[in-house]
């Protein structure tokens, strides 16, 4: 086995390394997503067919040969089926090679199942930590070096991950793993990780840093050509580190980002960089194409379909690409193009033509078939004049005579298509019903709360229904009646890919269409217009004219959270009794997290309490000015810690204008007397009601109607200052 | 070469009081006993840029100015002194001397640049990549002006080594980002369809703009027509041509190149011809025309400009005059370790004495010293690492260290001087110590007196 003996070569390398701790694995044998539905109902997605081999293996082989010599094989979803398969398969039987099973039923992310490691306590070093969907050659001796040495040096490096250089096209903003697209800021000299934002909000035409970073290096290096290849080196402390955060779900958006923002620990990442080797991982069906096209290219070497390295396939590569299994059944006059690969046991009927594409064992396809660019796994049976482009088709699918798969559908387990039927583009068959909305929350911390509405077209639904139809029409699981796939058909379409956050046609297996494009590209252009217009730079001399909009918008919901969060310690201090002290720490801190000032805190505690006195029960205007004076001398304590000077207490007359305008009307009656009754309470001192005054003196008439009503009070107020001013 | 170059000499920098006056405005303080503006005026007679204009505030400098070079230049250079308005900033400044301009491209320097970069290879780089603005950069000093001398910085509060942020592309020779001034205290901010269409960026702090661009000069004028807000062409100008570069305005609105064209040309054929540059170009395309032929290959659906850089090499010398700081460093740079920069031939000892100048006995001068024309030196003297100018009376026991003293300086006996900037006329009597000290034109320091870091001037009447 060419594998096995490289990963021999490679462990000779540096023995007493190796010798000391043995090199682990933890392998996630469930993605947590929900990209490959409906396959991954019935089949884990690790045991799906790459190439004719299930993608797990590809994992396990490569980790072999790169000197690993203990893995952790992590199942959840289907987990007796991944167990099954590894029984049977020889990598239980490896020298040098330990795999053990880790089950769990419950876990919803990856945080779940390394904090469960964590807990099993397996892990005594450095490890690896992929998912069983990775196809990788590259070799782990420079990387673990490199984290190793910089572990000796700084105990803070916990991880190190892979990136390749991968630019997205410009236009769809994805890789052609169908990922979305990357930015980065490395370290250039120590390949220090500092920024990381995938799922990129475009909306935002920028990119933020922090100023800080450059404080004590003289260059960064922003990426945007760089893809995550989901290899990661980390140290033990990783584990630990998710037990610490129990909120850490996702590698990357959580675990990934907490420490780079997290400046207390002081944690670091680091960047590898792989130049020759391939490493990638299959994460929607974009991604199964391309990295099929890649195996079968053999930039994967030598994982690629004629080097036996699992199972006992006997494959041979002839020319232009072509590999054939070596019992295949296939007709003289049928056409196999290039890049293809017919698995064992296939019989191919006459006049079929097949190119690009990867057909499973054991399939028969009859004649006058035509095939392109699509994976046909095993026991499949296509019958004659069948036409298939850019398909996925799971085992045991049966096509009748003259049906079509156009471009983008994924036909799942024994999904039966009735004569001349037509499938449309992106619809997903399965036997199995769409699960309601409920089945798909439990993995919402994955699959994103589908802000962007999917667009599909499906069987039933003609393309001029609306998207917001589509998605109502979705939620109420709709059972679609077998005869909908043709006579004989037997599945349900799926009407929307679950958690398919994006356009369909983006995680697709088929190519992007051409109008696609075109409109994308109008899109690009319409935000550029629309980025000169908005969110572009305003020019630095002008920086302070323009306001952001958007800044805007979040101050004020910043205002208003922020009063409700004082409000509701307020009204828990009146109901608990709290002191006074407790309170204003409480406030305190909610100042300091919300960045307020003090005369803020005045104003919204003065808020609090004023809503409080309107909701205890009155049924006069006298009354309420009662129950305020009872609110006002209780908690006067509270309210004065917050007036250190005028201009707080004018903030405080201020709200309460506010408030008798708007939220609380009732108070307008008796304004003036209660801004008499702060004013006899020591509240507010007569200079801020003189100079709210004053203040309003040059105000629209329609802005004065409170100083009016306070009218006689305030003269008052400046005669008695007067007289003093005479006495004195 | 079509270029015109305008040379910005500023007028009296309030920085720079009181070595500066009405009589001698910043752009003719002495560096080595030598006007600084000529150093930039010789370097650009060196890459054969001779079209200049110098571009000076106040009427008083523009009448030293133009004095000065019509006596120095009047056969090497053509050079046009023109008065623009006080405190109008660089890029109004640009505006005032806007109507003079006629080249395709102009080079705009500083006046205060002593350096040995040469301008021509900065226009070069802008007309190789037919970019709208080129900029030269250079290393930032490493921890700020303060660290090169062993004088005490006063400004040490101040953040070290912060002086640009500047985004390159990976090949650096295109300008991706810039940040100065007030912008270095808030976070980095990147444009995502800059970084996307390059790919990756570097973001330095350890580059410096140096004052010197390039300009494309319709854009130029395009520019400071429409924004008529912005002052400075390093904090306005360039950031905004910076940022702009992947959504081009300036072309937009059909600045016509007649003079150089003799007709205007259709965007279709520019297209055209753009297309063909780059498919005749056997280099590849920069990101800029990538972008702007979008995916569709056929036509370029996007406007672009080019903002380029010229990154001068570590070993070049480059530092402007703006500080009174940087005066001493700069006048201990030239005649010390950038002394190829004066123009000078140092003797055998390293230093320079101009046959004129008399010395007493027992009086040593240091290397990496100057005396300049006809100044006498009495008994006993010792001069180190220190620039003297003409005709100074210096008396006996006198120490003169790491300072600079301009003409007609009397010294008398018995004074210390260290790390002290002496003005034209001053006058020192007996027993003086200066340290630190800065003494305007025509002082008189009286006998005994010692002061320590002060600025000596007369008062303005």
């Amino acid at each position: 086995m060419v594998a096995q003996k490289k990963g021999a070569s490679r462990g000779s390398e540096d023995p007493e390394e190796l010798a000391r701790v043995p090199l682990q694995a933890i392998l996630l044998a469930d993605s947590f997503t929900t990209k490959f539905r409906p396959i991954t109902l019935e089949r884990p997605k690790v045991l799906l067919p790459l190439v004719n081999a299930p993608m797990i293996s590809y994992t396990l082989a490569w980790l072999e040969s790169a000197g690993v010599e203990e893995v952790f094989v992590f199942c959840c979803a289907h987990s007796k089926q991944v167990i099954k398969y590894l029984e049977n398969s020889e990598w239980f039987s490896q020298p040098n090679f330990t795999v053990t099973t880790i089950e769990s039923h419950d876990s919803v992310s990856a945080g779940d199942a390394l904090r469960l490691i964590y807990e099993r306590n397996v892990i005594h070093g450095d490890f690896v930590l992929i998912s069983g969907d990775t196809v990788s050659n590259m070799s782990l001796t420079q990387v673990l070096q490199e984290h190793k040495e910089r572990r000796k040096k700084d105990s803070n490096a916990v991880m190190t991950i892979v990136i390749k250089r991968s630019k997205p096209s410009q236009i769809t903003r994805q890789s052609r793993l169908g990922t979305d697209e990357l930015f980065m800021a490395i370290d250039p000299n120590t390949k220090q990780l500092l920024y990381y934002e995938d799922k990129a909000d475009h909306a935002k035409g920028s990119i933020y840093l922090d100023k800080l970073l450059l404080a004590d290096k003289s260059s960064i290096s922003l990426h945007n050509d760089k893809q995550d290849c989901y290899i990661d080196i980390c140290s033990p402390e990783v584990l630990s580190l998710f037990t610490d955060n129990f909120d850490y779900q996702h590698l990357r958006r959580h675990f990934l980002k907490g420490l780079l923002v997290d400046d207390i620990m002081g944690y670091k990442i680091f960047t590898h960089e792989i130049h020759s080797s391939y490493a990638a991982r299959i994460d929607n069906y974009r991604s199964y194409d391309a990295i099929s096209k890649d195996i079968i290219q053999r930039w994967t070497y030598p994982l690629v379909p004629d080097v036996k390295f699992f199972g006992d396939s006997s494959t041979k590569l002839e020319r232009l690409g072509m590999y054939r299994a070596s019992e295949i059944g296939q007709s003289r006059s049928a056409q196999i193009g290039p890049f293809t690969v017919i698995g064992n046991g296939t019989k191919i009927g006459d006049n079929t033509k097949i190119s690009n594409s990867v057909i499973g064992e054991g399939c028969s396809i009859g004649p006058n078939v035509s095939i392109e660019g699509s994976y046909v796994w095993n026991n499949v049976t296509i019958e004659d004049g069948c036409k298939l482009r850019h398909v996925i088709v799971c085992d045991g699918v049966i096509m009748k005579s003259g049906a079509v798969l156009e471009p983008g559908v994924v036909l799942s387990f024994k999904v039966v298509i009735g004569q001349q039927f037509i499938v449309p583009s992106y619809s997903k068959v399965s036997l199995l019903p769409q699960p309601t909305k409920q089945d798909s929350d439990e993995e919402l911390e994955y699959a994103d709360n589908s802000t962007g509405i999917a667009e599909i077209s499906s069987l039933t639904h003609t393309l001029d229904k609306s998207n917001g139809e589509i998605v109502n029409e979705q939620q109420e699981t709709q059972r679609w009646p077998t005869s909908e796939l043709g006579t004989g058909g037997a599945g349900y379409v799926w009407s929307v890919c679950e958690g398919g956050h994006d356009e369909e046609w983006r995680h697709s297996v088929a190519p992007i269409p051409a109008e696609k494009l075109a409109e994308v590209i109008q899109a690009v252009e319409d935000d550029l217009e629309f980025a000169q217009d908005g969110s572009s730079l305003p020019p630095s001399g002008e920086l302070k004219l323009d306001s952001n909009d958007s800044d805007y918008d979040e101050e004020s919901r910043d205002d208003s959270y922020f009063e409700n969060e004082v409000e509701a310690t307020f009204l828990r201090a009146v109901d608990e009794n709290i002191k006074v002290e407790h309170v204003v720490l409480e406030v305190n801190s909610l100042r300091l997290s919300s960045n307020k000032q003090t005369a803020d805190c005045a104003g919204a505690i003065f808020y609090s309490m004023m809503k409080l006195a309107l909701e205890t029960p009155h049924n006069s205007a006298s009354e309420l000015v009662q129950a305020t004076t009872k609110v006002i001398t209780n908690w006067k304590g509270l309210l004065k810690y917050y007036l250190s000077d005028i201009d707080e207490e004018i903030e405080v007359i201020m709200k309460f204008e506010d408030m008798c305008l708007e939220s609380a009307k009732e108070f307008s009656p008796v304004f003036d007397k209660i801004l008499y009754l702060l004013y006899d309470q020591e509240v507010i001192r007569e200079e801020a009601i003189l100079r709210w005054d004053d203040e309003k003196r040059e105000a629209d008439e329609s802005d004065r109607i409170f100083v009016r009503q306070a009218e006689t009070f305030i003269k008052w107020l400046r005669e008695a200052s007067e007289e003093e001013d005479e006495e004195e | 070469m079509d270029f015109q170059v305008v040379v910005l000499a500023g007028g009296t920098s309030k920085k720079l009081v009181p070595l500066v006056s009405k009589e001698l405005p910043k752009a003719l303080l002495p560096v080595a006993n030598r006007p600084v503006i000529s150093y930039v005026l010789e370097l650009l007679e060196l890459s054969n840029l001779k079209d200049i204009i110098v571009a000076v505030e106040g009427k008083e400098a523009h009448d030293c100015v133009e004095h000065w070079t019509d006596e120095a230049y009047i056969d090497r250079l053509r050079i046009k002194v023109e008065r623009v308005p006080d405190d109008v900033g660089t890029a109004g400044a640009l505006r005032a001397v806007a109507h003079l301009l006629t080249a395709k491209d102009i080079l705009v320097v500083s006046g205060d640049i002593v350096s040995d970069v040469s301008p021509g290879a900065v226009a070069a780089a802008h007309r190789r990549h037919d970019a709208v603005v080129t900029t030269m950069l250079c290393s930032a000093p490493v921890s700020g002006p303060s660290d090169s001398g062993s004088s005490v910085a006063k400004d040490k509060g101040k953040k070290p080594g912060h002086y640009d942020r500047i985004g390159l592309d990976p090949t650096k020779q295109f300008l991706l980002y810039i940040a100065t001034g007030t912008e270095l205290e808030k976070d980095i901010r990147i444009q995502k369809s800059i970084l996307c269409a390059v790919g990756q960026m570097e973001i330095r702090s350890d580059l410096m703009d140096a004052h010197l661009y390039a300009f494309k000069r319709s854009v130029l004028q395009e520019v400071l027509k429409q924004k008529d807000k912005f002052q400075s062409l390093k904090r306005d100008v360039l950031p905004y041509l910076v940022r702009t570069q992947l959504s081009s305005e300036v072309l937009l609105n059909g600045v016509p190149q007649p003079e150089e064209n003799g007709h205007e040309k259709s965007s279709y054929q520019n297209n055209e011809e753009m297309l063909s540059q780059i498919l005749a170009n056997s280099s590849t395309a920069s990101f800029h025309e990538l972008y702007a032929l979008g995916s569709r290959c056929s036509f370029p659906v996007r406007r672009t400009h080019k903002c380029c850089v010229y990154i001068a090499s570590n070993s070049k010398y480059c530092m402007r005059l703006n500080s009174i700081q940087a005066f001493n460093d700069i006048n201990r740079d030239v005649i010390g370790d950038a002394s190829h920069l004066s123009g000078y031939s140092f003797s055998a000892q390293n230093n320079i004495i101009h046959p004129s100048a008399e010395l007493g006995s027992k009086t040593t001068v240091g290397p990496h010293c100057m005396l300049g024309e006809a100044s006498i030196m009495g008994d006993k003297c010792s001069v180190k690492r220190s620039v003297i100018g003409r005709h100074c009376r210096i008396g006996s026991n006198v120490k003169v260290v790491n300072s600079v003293v301009m003409n007609h300086v009397s010294i008398a006996d018995g004074c210390t001087i260290q790390n002290s900037v002496i003005c034209s006329n001053v006058q020192l009597q007996e027993r003086v110590v200066l340290k630190d000290c800065q003494v305007g034109a025509n002082f008189v320091v009286t006998t005994g007196s010692e002061c320590k870091g002060e600025a000596l001037a007369k008062k303005e009447k």
